[in-house]
């Protein structure tokens, strides 16, 4: 049985003629419909456009490797990218019964120097972690993101069925595909906005967008001054 | 199905070592070996009885389907890694193409290709990569138009080494 907000986000969709592909693939896939249908994505574009500007950028990839999003973005910026695939150590704890452990492993995982990066892929991990893992996660990709450099991450805006991870191949710079895959523990609840901001509390949300599949992206930079507060703060 | 196994039967640089299916010496590809009948011509077969610990470098194509310790140099061919090869070692190559299993640094001058089964751990420096789905990858991928910056190190084997040679800012 979908969830209610399940129900009411595809009731909401097809009152607005939303095309199948433009479904939540959370909620397509409970309901054993194809899932891997295109959805258009605006923050990757201006992620591209921050990264690019820079020389000799360097990429962190937090999601498993997809051939074609290495020949994308390297080809396309011939930079550096770190494959570093934290859901499958995310998975590796789960099944182990290591998951509360998860925090902890993170803060020692990324051993690239400090403000070395200048562009992190998150895709939808932190929709995958407890609050303590993903508050730890945030303090070590703020601290490997260089002054000016661009984070993008995407963050459900609905709970999800069943358990499953997703691998996001890129299309071109509007389009990704999603590719669900197993996953033994599904997403955590979900991020509230302000949650998020907060775990982000020393990058600058650049660009926030809420699309049509049930999914926030967010971009954000690292101020040139690392003692930049954030607005509001 | 007889011709697969006769492709990977040694031949070449496997029959031309002596008595043993390991060497710690230095090999060097052209002149020592007939060519595999199985595989177009100028390529040399390593067979997948064969063990080499040590440096391999040549100026011919190379197909490895047994296992290489050390370092790879074929900086102006083409070096296949079959679906039995297990490779260890540091890998200069002008192209190379992944089947089997490498452990080590990639270093190829127009591409890698990794395909589906294939796996690497290891670091890629490469203008063109091609990792297929179902290929096994872990490591960074350097598709930079000019010399990496300092600061941003690729990780050596281990955590510890790693936290020990990047430089802090």
């Amino acid at each position: 049985m979908p969830g209610e907000s399940t129900v009411r986000t595809i009731t909401g969709l097809l009152r607005k003629g939303v095309r199948r592909e433009g479904l939540p693939f959370a909620a397509a896939s409970a309901h054993g419909r194809e899932a891997d249908a295109p959805f258009h994505t605006k923050a990757f574009r201006k992620f591209l456009s921050a990264v690019a500007a820079r020389e000799s950028p360097v990429l962190v990839d937090l999601g498993p490797v997809v051939g074609s999003n290495v020949s994308y973005i390297g080809e396309r910026l011939g930079c550096k990218i770190f494959v570093e695939d934290l859901y499958a150590d995310l998975e590796g704890h789960v099944r182990q019964g290591r998951a509360a452990a998860f925090g902890e492993f993170l803060k020692g995982r990324l051993t690239q120097a400090d403000g070395s990066v200048d562009g992190i892929l998150c895709w939808d991990f932190f929709d995958y972690l407890d609050r303590q893992a993903a508050a730890a996660l945030a303090r070590e990709l703020t601290r490997l993101l260089a002054p000016g450099g661009a984070l993008l991450g995407f963050f459900a805006t609905v709970g999800q069925p069943r358990p499953f991870y997703t691998k996001y191949a890129i299309v071109n710079d509007r389009e990704m595909r999603p590719r669900p895959y197993a996953a033994t523990r599904g997403r955590q609840p979900v991020w509230l906005n302000r949650d998020i901001i907060r775990m982000f509390d020393r990058l600058l949300v650049s660009d926030s967008f809420l699309l049509q599949v049930s999914i926030r992206e967010i971009l954000f930079r690292k101020p040139s001054t690392t003692t930049a507060a954030r607005p509001g703060a | 199905m007889w011709k697969r196994d006769e492709g990977v039967r040694p031949t070449g640089a496997s029959g031309s070592l002596p008595g043993s299916t390991s060497v710690g010496s230095d090999i060097t590809a052209r002149g020592n070996h007939e060519p595999s009948r199985h595989l177009e011509r100028d390529t040399v077969n390593i067979g997948k009885s064969v063990v080499i610990k040590g440096e391999l470098s040549g100026s011919e194509d190379l197909v490895i389907e047994g296992q290489v310790e050390g370092k790879i140099e074929l900086r102006q061919n083409v070096l296949t890694i079959g679906p039995n090869g297990k490779i260890k070692a540091q890998v200069f190559a002008k192209s190379i193409i992944v089947l089997g299993e490498v452990v080590g640094n990639i270093t190829a001058s127009e591409k890698v290709d990794i395909r589906e089964n294939g796996s690497v751990e290891g670091d890629l420096v490469s203008p063109r990569v091609a990792i297929a789905e179902g290929a096994h990858f872990r490591g960074s991928i350097d598709m930079q138009r000019s010399p990496a910056r300092p600061g941003a190190e690729t990780k050596p084997e281990g955590k510890a080494a790693a936290a020990a040679s990047a430089p802090r800012a």
